[in-house]
């Protein structure tokens, strides 16, 4: 387990942190590329996989997303998280240069979130449906979504429609008031 | 009618053909775009998310115990090994330790369900490429250990029966017996299964030297699981970090030489005889350890039926454990297990109450799709169905 101290001086990270055993560091913005290339590269990181990418929305935040990058050095069996801020307007540096695999997982953000990857290949939707509009794993996205698809006997084809909840999606949070 | 050779058009174009997504070699709902220069593939597009659920986003809706299962039903072949993961990650971010006989029953069924992903995995394989045979026997065995996991939990296939803080309930008396039984008749069928594929010249002709990935294309990009251990590289979380009991259990990690389909092909075949190895491990060592299957923190653990019925306080945290759920205090955690198609991980991240904030699933089967245009260009369009094969997708986990 490598500690702050092998990071410091080598990737400019803005936060060390450490969630149950597992490092993360906060990266900003402009030294995505440098920093990945070393962590890759340099002898003592050797972090060959890009495990995955995953978005997290953080509706109340000042900058809105997260992008969580799992990385797992084979040679040293050591995992890392980095993490970088953004908010709606601003993009980020693809990374797909550096680790192939990127490529999808980014296309899979870009569906999702809505964070534009600067020089991606082939920045498409992924997921979700062809023509599909809206960022669906963002939390102001209902769960619902806003259009419906059925079958119609009269076109014989399919339609898609404004959906029509005959009772409101109810979404229950309870209060605890010991905790 | 002769043509003169200058009439001739010597213009050529690639065509491109749809594959899928209701092509039954496409393993599910693979929409396939291939661009074809004859016969040969010079590029493979796969669009994806055709069984696009929204899991994501819908165990942002449950509580916990409700999320987990969502976790069956994305890889539907190795159901157990997701809850698994799902409920190591639960453990993670509560820092409980469970009991050796709950973690012990964990293990063995984690391998039952290796070996009922192993047996689909090989089958449909052998299928594609055109053995039927060994897909109807590979069957039958998975019939009999679906019925393992109805015994325990009351489903054939989508079991939640691996929870946060242990299992649903503890084996039924005789279990352990039929399930050693199965072991000492489950050889005879692996080695059925391999004098019908292993030494045949078609499926060699069919397999050799097709999707061969070199160890560094593995690690370009991120394979994991059988895809990486076939080209070469000995990385197994099992072993490397270990979860679980694993490192009380005696077993050993194939790897391949030449990182071709054949190689995964022997991998997989061995890994059953692995994980059959590491269930007689787990049947001696359930018999020794009886005990609690469930962590006693009833954060986690409802009370058992007897105490319910018994006393009006358990009834009271029965309900509120089903209805309000558990708080889980605030935190991030990313936990990886070697599922049987590779790393499955869940990066769970809450904010304090019962309800996860993000969790993200790492299915093995999306880093292993997206390297299909690499792994079969320039093969013959018919190679492609025994990469995909060989890739063992599964639509569940990589549309999510």
């Amino acid at each position: 387990m490598l500690s702050h101290i092998q990071y410091k001086n080598k990737i400019p990270y803005i936060l060390f942190q450490k969630h149950f055993e597992t490092s993360s560091v906060v990266l900003p913005l402009n030294s995505l590329f440098f920093s990945f290339t070393c962590l890759k590269k340099h002898i003592l990181y050797r972090f060959e996989i890009l495990t995955c990418i995953s978005g997290v929305d953080l509706l109340n935040s000042s900058l809105r997303f997260c992008v969580v990058y799992e990385l797992l050095s084979i040679t040293y069996n050591i995992r890392l998280r980095v993490k970088v801020f953004v908010n709606e307007v601003k993009s980020i540096a693809s990374v797909t240069k550096i680790y192939i695999n990127a490529n999808w997982w980014e296309r899979e953000i870009w569906d999702l979130f809505g964070i534009y990857f600067e020089n991606h290949p082939d920045l498409r939707r992924l997921l979700t449906d062809y023509g599909f509009e809206g960022y669906p794993l963002r939390k102001d996205f209902p769960l619902y979504g806003y259009l419906e698809l059925r079958y119609d006997e009269k076109k014989k084809r399919v339609i898609v429609e404004p959906l029509e909840l005959s009772q409101d999606f109810r979404f229950f949070t309870f209060e605890n008031p010991w905790s | 009618m002769i043509l003169k050779k200058k009439e001739l058009n010597h213009q050529l174009k690639n065509f491109t053909i749809n594959f899928g997504p209701q092509h039954p070699a496409a393993h599910g709902v693979l929409r396939l775009i291939l661009e074809l220069d004859g016969e040969l593939v010079t590029r493979a597009d796969p669009h994806i998310g055709l069984l696009h659920r929204g899991t994501e986003k819908l165990i942002e809706y449950k509580t916990y115990l409700q999320a987990l299962p969502y976790f069956d039903r994305l890889d539907y072949v190795s159901m157990m090994a997701q809850e698994h993961t799902y409920s190591l990650s639960v453990e993670r971010l509560l820092n409980l330790k469970i009991p050796i006989r709950a973690s012990l029953l964990r293990v063995l069924f984690c391998e039952i369900t290796r070996i009922l992903n192993h047996l689909l995995a090989v089958g449909c394989h052998a299928m594609d490429v055109g053995a039927m045979t060994p897909f109807l026997w590979a069957f039958e065995e998975r019939e009999k250990l679906m019925e393992f996991y109805e015994r325990v939990s009351g489903a054939r296939m989508h079991a939640s029966y691996i929870r946060p803080g242990g299992v649903a309930a503890d084996i039924p008396i005789g279990l352990l017996d039929d399930i050693y039984q199965f072991t000492t008749q489950f050889y005879l069928r692996l080695d059925e299964v391999e004098e019908m594929l292993t030494n045949n010249r078609i499926w060699k002709e069919r397999l050799i030297n097709v999707g061969v990935v070199s160890a560094l294309n593995a690690l370009e990009w991120g394979f994991s699981g059988v895809l990486l251990r076939g080209s070469g590289i000995l990385w197994d979380l099992r072993k490397t970090q270990s979860y679980e009991t694993y490192d009380k259990l005696n077993f050993k990690v194939p790897i391949g030489t030449q990182g071709d389909c054949f190689d995964r092909y022997l991998l997989r075949i061995q890994e059953m005889r692995e994980s059959l190895f590491m269930i007689e491990q787990c049947i001696v060592l359930l018999n020794d350890n009886p005990g609690l299957i469930k962590a006693n923190n009833y954060n986690v653990t409802p009370p058992s039926r007897l105490e319910f019925k018994n006393s009006m306080e358990s009834l009271i945290h029965h309900f509120k454990f089903y209805t309000e759920g558990t708080i889980i205090p605030a935190g991030e955690a990313y936990v990886a297990t070697e599922a049987p198609k590779g790393e499955f991980g869940v990066y769970l991240m809450s904010n304090g109450t019962e309800k996860p904030y993000r969790c993200k699933i790492k299915a093995p089967g999306f880093g292993h799709l997206q390297a299909l245009n690499f792994m079969s260009k320039n093969h013959m369009i018919a190679d492609v169905v025994t990469i995909i094969g060989t890739q063992d997708i599964v639509f569940g986990e990589i549309d999510r």
